[in-house]
């Protein structure tokens, strides 16, 4: 029970790269990958740019017998995955049965496949739906494929609190390394690029309808107007300490604290509770404000949730206490993908001392904080704070450390 | 860990909406009678399809409380997740002004979240199928809420007023035990006092009746609807699809004792093992449904013998009940032909992720009642599912602990153990 949970693997599908390295050194370079949607024509629509996943080849890394199946979220989760796994050198098959487990966050499913699916059923009928639609659109599918593929029978679970669903996935998943279970895969990976999942995501009333790339996801700026949707993720190997230790992984970070709340209903006249979030993150590692050395923030780049995420992040760390950044202005929002890739930054950032830039966005004088713009700031990073917000009023953090830190006088 | 008492999550509040009838009453009822709310379906012509049969819920949003705002902005699945809410933390006599919304949560399971809405908007922006670019200018304003089921544990924690942890989990056809174990774990380490926990699904719609079409799954017994969910019956051939919701408070024990609040029961045991085997079928051993099953019984502190009843998925496919008819062997020895075991799905059919938190509840009631519910239409067993599956009428039953298990699509086989509280740990 009072074991640590380690970070040992990253497998990382991002717009702005295939693995790890490839996306680390984009992020580091700033090099943005928003541009007018291919998929499928956007002209018609009032938003048109997005972070799109390009020269993925599915068929390159998974069997042809996957493909009818699976919707491209998943196909580019079974990837991940099997990245995941090399970059901690474990192969599942070898650990003793219910030894791995897979908890995964889901956004909206498969949404493409079941976009197809249904024009089948609308345009031609019932007798047209796939036989693979049973299970390929549900929010199920990423956890249930991973599973399968990589025999994992462990404990296994799916959470959906929209973008802040990412982390408490990987709460989940340290709660059952905590019951026990040596190594679970956890994070998510997301996808709905295609006219039905455009059609869905602006209504949410949040996407930017500016179409030059460099002006349109600008969060903690004046400009702010709105984000930019992107696809992918990342899914992290969470391994017990002591089966780390015995094995000999190289271990990236733990992952200390976590807490999750939900905001009181629009109109009423309680308080948001996004701050008490954090607040609970940083009590459950253990950890006082000044231990934490970046925060990663939501950057919903909408005026008055960045205005909120900026005055909690004042209240917690002080005027300027704390380094912020928004790595994922070059990849646009990936729903419940978004927070563990910004966790793989983070455990990145511990790695190599440096915190990337939130390249494009000018701080507003209006927000009391300290954005890292432009170029990325080398630091010594010990400890990072994760943010993640959902449509509805999910508020998520999740704090992760280097996991050489003395566990004394902390709470394991 | 010093003198702290191991905290203990249990339930002190129950909601039902259920084919057959609102409410606890009218679901126990219906449950005890053996009477079936299998029937044609009645919200479109089933007529193209293969199975025309459903377990429906008849629903009125309005009477229910439900506002025409709310009405208009939530999925049928989200209105039985507020309106079941509601009507278990009535039923727990939990004075919210009293408690700290900022230690009550929510866990809603959902299988397949809005998906009746998400079919009715995709046929109007697509204008019936014929728009590949569908039209965002007809999407109704909400149609994101449809899209991401988030929204419905938002909606139960905006209905109720709670402010601590909140989520939707979606695994399936096991999300209601899903939902409820997730629960009970957030009680239990203490980062919740209060959790509004349970399920809801309203999967009754074309694309739903299409998907399983398409693989068999659902019965084409449509000449005789009232009688077509068959599980353990030789002539099973099928799942009857139904919909509907059930929400408990979960509270930990002290919280409930400090408040006098009636305690139905203890989340004892809970375990989610994958069969990693195929994301429809199922290996005829059980072998990970009973791993499941051992590890909840192990978390109860129960053994096999202490089990007085089990609720079984018993969804009436074939290869269903005779997998876990094996898991109860595997799990529970020579004790699982003792015990009776039945399947309420035979009355008020599958509804998917909601299904797993309406057989807790039948579980609750049965421990309240000291009544076990039948499997109705349960006529000629099938010699490969030889256990004591009490068919057709209720039987009285001592009924202290319970085993309820669900499978589902995903290769995820889950477990849950109630029991009373005060019993004598082994």
């Amino acid at each position: 029970m009072t074991g640590r949970t380690l970070v040992t693997g990253l497998g990382v599908v991002a717009p702005t790269g295939l693995g790890v390295e490839e996306y680390w050194a984009a992020t580091l370079a700033g090099r943005g990958a928003i541009r007018r949607i291919t998929r499928f024509d956007p002209s018609s629509y009032p938003s048109r740019l997005a972070g799109e996943i390009t020269g993925f080849d599915a068929a390159a890394h998974l069997p042809n017998r996957l493909l009818p199946q699976t919707d491209r979220m998943t196909r580019l989760s079974l990837v991940a995955a099997d990245w995941a796994f090399a970059d901690a050198g474990v192969a599942p098959a070898e650990l003793p049965d219910y030894d791995v487990g897979v908890i995964t966050a889901s956004h909206s499913g498969g949404f493409e496949f079941g976009q197809n699916e249904l024009r089948a059923l609308w345009s031609k009928g019932g007798q047209h739906v796939s036989a693979y639609q049973s299970f390929a659109w549900f929010y199920a599918v990423n956890s249930g494929q991973i599973s399968i593929r990589g025999g994992l029978r462990g404990p296994s679970s799916v959470v959906v609190s929209d973008q802040a669903g990412g982390l408490d996935a990987l709460a989940q998943a340290r709660r059952q390394i905590r019951k026990g279970t040596s190594v679970v895969i956890s994070g998510a990976v997301d996808a709905s690029l295609c006219p039905w999942g455009w059609v869905a995501q602006l209504t949410s009333g949040r996407l930017s309808t500016r179409d030059d790339p460099r002006h349109a996801y600008l969060p903690f700026d004046e400009r702010a107007a709105g984000h930019v949707p992107g696809e992918g993720g990342a899914l992290l190997v969470l391994e017990a300490e002591q089966h780390a230790r015995e094995r000999g992984a190289r271990v990236y970070g733990e992952i200390a604290g976590h807490a999750s709340t939900v905001d009181p209903r629009p109109g009423s006249d309680r308080t948001p509770t996004f701050q008490h979030a954090v607040e609970l993150a940083l009590a459950d590692a253990g950890s006082d404000p000044g231990d934490i050395d970046v925060v990663f923030a939501d950057a919903a780049a909408v005026p008055e949730l960045d205005r909120a995420e900026a005055e909690a992040i004042t209240k917690v760390f002080g005027v300027r206490g704390v380094p912020v950044t928004v790595p994922k202005t070059t990849t646009g929002r990936l729903y419940s993908g978004a927070a563990p890739l910004d966790l793989a930054a983070a455990l990145l950032s511990i790695r190599d001392g440096v915190i990337p830039a939130t390249t494009g966005s000018r701080l507003s004088p209006a927000y009391d904080i300290d954005l890292v713009t432009d170029t990325p700031r080398p630091a010594p990073v010990r400890t990072a704070l994760v943010l993640a917000r959902g449509h509805g009023g999910f508020n998520s953090a999740l704090v992760v450390r280097a996991a050489d830190t003395p566990t004394h006088g902390r709470k394991a | 860990m010093g003198a702290t008492p191991r905290r203990r999550a249990v339930i002190t509040g129950v909601g039902v909406t259920a084919p057959g009838g609102q409410g606890i009453k009218a679901f126990w009822n219906l449950l005890t009678d053996g009477r079936t709310a299998t029937r044609r379906i009645s919200f479109f012509d089933p007529a193209p399809f293969r199975s025309q049969v459903a377990a429906e819920v008849d629903f009125d949003p309005e009477l229910c409380g439900l506002t025409p705002q709310e009405i208009r902005r939530m999925d049928r699945a989200a209105q039985f997740a507020v309106v079941t809410a509601r009507e278990a933390v009535a039923d727990s006599g939990l004075a919210f002004e009293a408690i700290d919304p900022r230690r009550t949560g929510v866990t809603i399971g959902s299988a397949v979240g809005a998906t009746m809405g998400l079919d009715e908007e995709y046929r109007t922006v697509s204008d019936g199928g014929r728009l590949e670019h569908v039209d965002h200018t007809y999407a109704v304003p909400h149609l994101y809420n449809y899209m991401v089921p988030s929204s419905f544990a938002a909606e139960v924690a905006w209905a109720v007023g709670a402010e601590g942890p909140a989520t939707v989990v979606s695994t399936g056809c096991t999300s209601g035990l899903d939902a409820v174990g997730y629960a009970a774990d957030l009680v239990r380490e203490g980062t919740a006092d209060v959790m509004i926990a349970g399920a809801t699904d309203a999967p009754i719609s074309p694309i739903t009746v299409a998907c399983f079409d398409a693989i068999k799954a659902t019965t084409p017994r449509n000449d005789d609807a009232e009688h077509a969910s068959r599980p353990f019956d030789a002539s099973r051939n099928g799942f009857v699809l139904g919909e509907g919701s059930a929400v408990f408070v979960l509270e930990d024990l002290e919280h409930a004792r400090a408040r006098g609040a009636r305690i139905y029961a203890e989340v004892a045991g809970f375990a989610t093992r994958s069969n990693a085997f195929h994301m429809t079928g199922l290996r005829p051993d059980g072998t990970e449904m009973a791993e499941a099953i051992r590890v909840a019984l192990d978390e109860a502190r129960l053994n096999p013998e202490d089990l007085d009843y089990i609720n079984a998925h018993g969804s009436g496919t074939k290869q269903n009940d005779r997998h876990e008819t094996a898991a109860f062997k595997r799990s529970l020895g020579g004790h699982a032909y003792r015990t009776p075991v039945s399947s309420i799905k035979s009355m008020v059919g599958h509804s998917l992720g909601a299904i797993g938190s309406i057989e807790i509840a039948a579980s609750v009631l049965a421990m309240v009642h000291n009544v076990v519910p039948p499997t109705a239409n349960l006529h000629t067993p099938d010699p490969e599912c030889d256990l004591d599956y009490v068919p057709l009428t209720a039987r009285d039953q001592l009924t202290d602990a319970v085993l309820s298990v669900g499978s589902g699509f995903g290769g995820f086989q889950s477990a849950i153990v109630l029991a009373r509280p005060d019993r004598e740990p082994r």
